[in-house]
């Protein structure tokens, strides 16, 4: 058995702790997988051992400390894009946080992502380095690229603070196969007080799935499905949420990759789904696998899977000629960093 | 992993793990004598090998555990006692948030505690380890740990490095103190020292910090005591924390609270003999 499988257990039901024999292995899974934060407060007012809670207690202190540093970033970003007059739109662990939803309890939170109008990309770019962020990458294959083909700027870091900010300006890369509808992503955010935004219900649980399933080798993949099991059990109190949840998944070409974050919030951590989500995938349980792939040393396992799912994640991203080409562009550039 | 050691030091116990054995004998031969930890440990520290076959072909072992800096060169496996130790500092740096983390030595006497900060090289580690062997209850050489409620002084009585010179000012100490001599690291030529047993018998015992210096050695340097103004004093700590911006509002609290709250001062020295008189002038004057 897994020990990320016994952490999953414990985030779903908590009252689980006094039955935990192996607390190290438990904390190096959750940390490795970025779930400390998380499992420290939904273990809050368990009965544990005084050295387990003490070490929770510090958990739970310092995810308090990221709330503020990531709340200080957004205003920051705020008010260097504020002149712009431009939508700007949070997304994730930020956008939990300001929005003051419950996955934001305990969550970590690097780096700030933001989401503006496509068009408006270059201004926004000036006004961040006019305000102290500047290039993480010097490299100007790297940079085109992303420019080309990324749904966001190369990232940039600010100077002074050190705290990374990825502007996007739609959730997938351009080159894969689904194309959300990023102005109707835009359009149908909810306005925050002070001047900041955050994606409708529906469109934030489809942003949480198309980063989870449609993009990306799933690492930290435990973290981003306990986000879609905290947001879908909070908006599903809301009338109509599932029907305009399916609805808005259709509209962004992303309905496969909703249903199965549904599905495997479900079977993980018991979220309450529709009946009429949960049937069988021929693929879901190569998913969880990859999900799971961690032992009590905090260690990654099951390298031949993960080799699939990072095989995977270029694939979703790339037509194979353009992977092909681009893997061959990286190849020589390594073996030049490396001679 | 296929081997496994469980270690306790003041208040932090550590899990470490490696995929071989010599690093965990080395190690536990070093910490002989510490009391077994009970229950959970707060880190857990991997010494693997960096690919599979890394393990029998050229054995490099990189230093890896809850908390990791992606590009941290891996160690020879001679050196892997020391790549054990680097990996508890870096568990130390990265994740401790129980405590306000400064890199600095420290001493006690009297239930008082003498802390010491400065640039590596500044002979703060040497300077502890040597009060150490003198009628002082050794701490630490590497980190103080500051609690946050009540500001007291935990110990964190880990083996002391000693590096290249410092090595002859411990000629006279028991053989069976002393670690197997690393030459060759990226820090030189280093032989680890077990600190004296009372140290580790009472490494439960907090201390009150009584004062605070910041050492400069220089072979140069005629011996001098300068004041320190509490805003130099407030900057140099916030430099040698390596917590202090996470921990938020408890780290300033416990930060100023040191400042406020206890004397520091400068000391200039050209050797360690001349440095001691300077601590123990420093330390009567306290009364």
């Amino acid at each position: 058995m897994s020990a990320a499988r016994d952490l999953v257990r414990l985030l779903a039901d908590p009252s689980g702790a006094n039955g935990v024999g192996d607390w190290t292995a438990l904390l190096a899974v959750a940390r490795a997988e970025s779930l400390a934060g998380s499992l420290a407060f939904r273990l809050e007012g368990q009965k544990v051992p005084p050295r387990v809670e003490a070490i929770l207690a510090a958990a739970r202190r310092d995810a308090v400390q990221g709330r503020i540093q990531a709340l200080w970033e957004a205003e920051m970003a705020r008010r260097a894009l504020a002149p712009l007059g431009l939508p700007v739109i949070l997304l994730k662990g930020t956008a939990y946080v300001a929005a003051g939803l419950p996955a934001a309890i305990g969550r970590s939170i690097g780096d700030l992502d933001i989401l503006v109008p496509r068009a408006a990309l270059p201004e926004v770019e000036r006004a961040l380095l006019a305000h102290g962020w500047e290039w993480v990458k010097d490299d100007d294959y790297d940079d085109l690229y992303y420019r080309t083909w990324m749904h966001e700027l190369p990232p940039l870091i600010h100077k002074e603070r050190d705290r990374m900010i990825d502007v996007h300006h739609t959730i997938l890369p351009l080159t894969a196969r689904r194309r959300p509808d990023a102005a109707a992503l835009i359009a149908a955010s909810l306005a925050l007080e002070g001047g900041l935004a955050v994606l409708s219900p529906a469109d934030m649980i489809v942003h949480a799935a198309a980063h989870l399933f449609a993009d990306g080798d799933l690492a930290g993949g435990l973290r981003n499905l306990w986000d879609i099991d905290r947001l879908l059990r909070h908006f599903a109190a809301a009338p109509d949420f599932w029907p305009v949840l399916h609805e808005r998944a259709s509209r962004h070409q992303m309905l496969a990759p909703v249903l199965r974050a549904g599905r495997l919030a479900n079977d993980l951590y018991g979220t309450p789904v529709p009946e009429g989500w949960r049937v069988w995938d021929s693929a879901d349980p190569l998913f969880k696998s990859r999900l799971l792939a961690r032992d009590g040393w905090g260690r990654a396992t099951r390298p031949a899977l993960r080799l699939g799912f990072y095989a995977r994640a270029h694939l979703l991203r790339m037509p194979p000629t353009m992977l092909a080409r681009h893997l061959w562009t990286k190849a020589r550039k390594g073996h030049r960093a490396n001679p | 992993m296929r081997h496994r050691l469980d270690l306790a030091i003041g208040p932090v116990a550590f899990r470490i793990g490696s995929d071989w054995r010599a690093p965990l004998d080395a190690l536990r031969l070093l910490y002989g004598g510490y009391p077994a930890p009970e229950g959970v440990a707060d880190f857990t520290v991997r010494l693997e090998a960096e690919r599979p076959w890394r393990r029998f072909v050229r054995p490099s072992v990189a230093i890896r555990g809850d908390y990791i800096l992606p590009d941290a060169a891996p160690l020879s496996l001679a050196h892997g006692l020391l790549a054990a130790e680097m990996g508890m500092n870096l568990q130390m740096a990265l994740g401790q948030r129980r405590f306000l983390l400064l890199h600095a030595s420290a001493v006690e006497r009297d239930g008082r505690a003498l802390l010491m900060t400065g640039h590596s090289g500044a002979g703060k580690s040497t300077l502890a380890a040597l009060l150490g062997e003198r009628g002082w209850r050794f701490l630490g050489d590497e980190f103080a740990l500051v609690d946050l409620e009540t500001g007291a002084l935990h110990p964190f009585p880990r083996a002391i490095s000693l590096k290249n010179e410092a090595l002859a000012l411990f000629g006279d100490v028991e053989p069976d103190r002393l670690g197997p001599v690393l030459a060759g690291t990226p820090k030189g030529r280093i032989r680890h020292l077990r600190p004296r047993a009372d140290a580790v018998a009472r490494m439960a015992e907090t201390a009150r910090p009584a004062l605070i210096l910041f050492p400069r050695y220089g072979r140069d340097l005629a011996p001098e005591i300068r004041p320190v103004g509490s805003a130099e004093i407030f900057v140099r700590l916030t430099q040698a924390s390596t917590n202090y911006v996470a921990l938020g509002e408890p780290g300033f609290a416990a930060l100023s609270g040191l400042v406020t709250g206890v004397p520091a001062r400068a000391i200039d020295y050209p050797d360690t003999e001349a440095a001691v008189v300077l601590v123990d002038q420093l330390w009567n004057k306290l009364g």
